[in-house]
């Protein structure tokens, strides 16, 4: 094994050498959004305090990159790709608001079981593939309004 | 019929495992270099192979490899940049998922190459089957001695992981990738220092696209002429074309550099989708200016597509028929580039902003006269005025189409509507 990685992949920031202490934030702030849902400002102190670096720093991070979230979001975050190549070919604007009227939400918002939010995002390299949704971790490519409502069906059965 | 080189086990089942990676040839180029080569016979190898970069910029990979410094004392660090996320390119990505073991080899050999005792694989956050196929092969060339402390019996070392991005696509410029490997935001530094000098940690780091290194265990095992036959006297090797858009058949096809864009297209891609005409082509990713229906004949290369005023980019290359409204085209890039952008330097922050706001403008109906000839302005106050390349990308885009679409613009702005109203295309969802 390499020494900054742990069997499951996820590096773990007590075990790091020190040039690479700050370079554990990613993965710190992966690891904090898993454990509290999204980035409250508790997760982040925690995440500061264990990488001993100043709040703001953490906070600014996690407002750089897209995948962090500092507000509360739905179990499952549903993102669409409305990108160029699959807009040229027409399926993400109908995938898009089929969602929408299946679940009565616009672009950005929750459900209020608060199962899911919609989004679209720009590209998922499935510019091939489309329309392709991405539901937290998984890519679900060639989607079709069947594929949807089985998803939606089976992520709800985890939650009755 | 071109013989496939780096997507040869894609379509084998279990390609992502080690076992049909070893059993189809794999990992015979690493022993090679070990025992019967020098760090400086590999390096000019592969400058004489004619290897370029996959990435964008097509920069000589040998070249990049022969400007480490040579000092064995000295720590170096070589990452692969696996942040794939110019609109329109799946290549990486694929290659990745099913065919790790390739790039691994690559990684190894080139850090023997350059004297690097560490590695770092950086993958965007939303490839996260990639991830996981990242980490099951690396342990799995740990636990075969690929990787870890004296590679097959040599006194070559080697350590290496992953480190997942978080969603930014300026994480892709080597610079703001480092940045981003250090923990810190993906902001892109001054060059120079290159990364060859000053890098991760302040110290020499050779970064490479996942093609490139796959390439690299081809080189080794067939040879630098033999690599250098395939494709045209500049623009050496195989190169995966990604082809998405208006055609028949999109997807990942992998031919030799120089194939004409017209046979991509119309012999592998399938041709155009519901027999429509051509409109317009980017050639190279969303940050490559496009190219015209009379230009189809231009071989896909890195001097041919400079020469027609484009660039090769990573290969993506986006098909638009002639229903296709150039303005939405030119108002969904830049919605990209406007939320990508790093934030760092004004003209691209603001600059991005402005552009879309009149894209947006002139789509809804509510343009003003003036706003074709302030967009054209923005975009030639932004280009070469960035501090990383994503300036210029960003303009690309709105400078190429208003220079072969402008009267689209114009229509827009005097008919408060678009010229071509037919909707998109099937497949429908719903």
């Amino acid at each position: 094994m390499s020494p900054v990685q742990s069997r499951d992949g996820l590096s773990d920031p007590v075990q790091i050498f020190d040039p690479a202490k700050r370079s554990m934030l990613l993965t710190a702030l992966y690891i904090a959004q898993e454990q509290y849902g999204h980035l409250t400002p508790d997760a982040v102190e925690r995440v500061a305090d264990r990488l001993g670096l100043p709040v703001t720093q953490v906070y600014s991070m996690a407002s750089f990159y897209s995948l962090y979230r500092t507000k509360p979001m739905g179990r499952y975050i549903l993102q669409v790709c409305e990108g160029l190549s699959c807009h040229l070919v027409g399926g993400a604007e109908s995938l898009v608001s089929y969602l929408r009227q299946k679940l009565g939400i616009e672009v950005g918002q929750t459900t209020k079981d608060g199962l899911f939010t919609l989004e679209t995002v720009q590209c998922l390299a499935s510019c091939g593939t489309s329309p392709a949704v991405r539901v937290n971790d998984a890519l679900y490519e060639n989607m079709t309004a069947e594929k949807v409502d089985e998803l939606l069906e089976t992520l709800r059965g985890y939650h009755v | 019929m071109f013989e496939p080189i780096l997507t040869r086990n894609c379509s084998l089942p279990r390609s992502e495992t080690i076992d049909v990676y070893m059993a189809n040839g794999g990992y015979q180029a690493l022993p090679k270099v070990l025992r019967e080569c020098t760090p400086e016979q590999v390096i000019e190898t592969v400058i004489a192979s004619g290897l370029r970069g996959r990435g964008g910029a097509g920069f000589p990979a040998g070249r990049k490899w022969s400007f480490m410094p040579k000092d064995p004392q000295l720590e170096k660090y070589v990452c692969v940049n696996t942040d794939e996320g110019e609109p329109g390119t799946f290549k990486d990505r694929a290659l990745v998922e099913k065919d790790p073991h390739q790039i691994i080899e690559g990684v190894i050999i080139a850090s023997y190459a350059v004297g690097a005792r560490r590695a770092f694989v950086y993958i965007r956050g939303e490839f996260f089957l990639g991830v996981k196929r990242w980490i099951k092969a690396i342990d799995d060339a740990y636990a075969k001695g690929f990787l870890g402390k004296n590679i097959l019996g040599s006194n070559f070392s080697l350590d290496l992981s992953v480190h997942r991005g978080a969603g930014a696509y300026i994480c892709g410029e080597e610079t703001a990738l480092i940045e981003s490997l250090e923990g810190k935001r993906g902001e892109p530094r001054k060059k120079p220092p290159y990364p060859a000098n000053v890098g991760l940690w302040g110290k020499p780091t050779l970064v490479h696209n996942v093609e490139t290194l796959a390439n690299v265990p081809h080189i080794i095992n067939r040879g630098a002429s033999w690599y250098a036959s395939i494709g045209t006297p500049k623009s050496a090797g195989p190169k995966i074309f990604c082809v998405s858009g208006h055609v028949r058949n999109r997807g990942v096809f992998e031919l030799p550099l120089g194939v004409s864009l017209r046979e991509i297209i119309e012999e592998h891609a399938g041709g155009m989708a519901f027999d429509k005409k051509l409109k317009a082509v980017i050639p190279g990713g969303a940050s490559t200016p496009m190219l015209t229906p009379e230009q189809v004949e231009t071989p896909m290369a890195f001097e041919t597509l400079e020469a027609a005023g484009s660039m090769l980019g990573t290969g993506a290359i986006i098909v638009m028929n002639e229903d296709t409204c150039m303005v939405d085209v030119a108002r969904r890039l830049m919605r990209f580039f406007a939320h990508e952008s790093c934030g760092r330097c004004v003209p691209c922050r603001i600059g991005t902003q402005r552009m879309l706001d009149i894209l947006e403008r002139l789509e809804r109906g509510k343009a003003k006269a003036g706003d074709v000839a302030c967009l054209e302005d923005l975009a030639n106050g932004i280009r070469g005025r960035t501090f990383c390349p994503m300036g210029d990308a960003a303009v690309n885009p709105i400078l190429s189409g208003l220079k072969l679409f402008r009267e689209e613009y114009e229509y827009h702005v005097k008919h408060k509507r678009c010229a071509t109203t037919a909707p998109p295309q099937t497949p429908s969802v719903a």
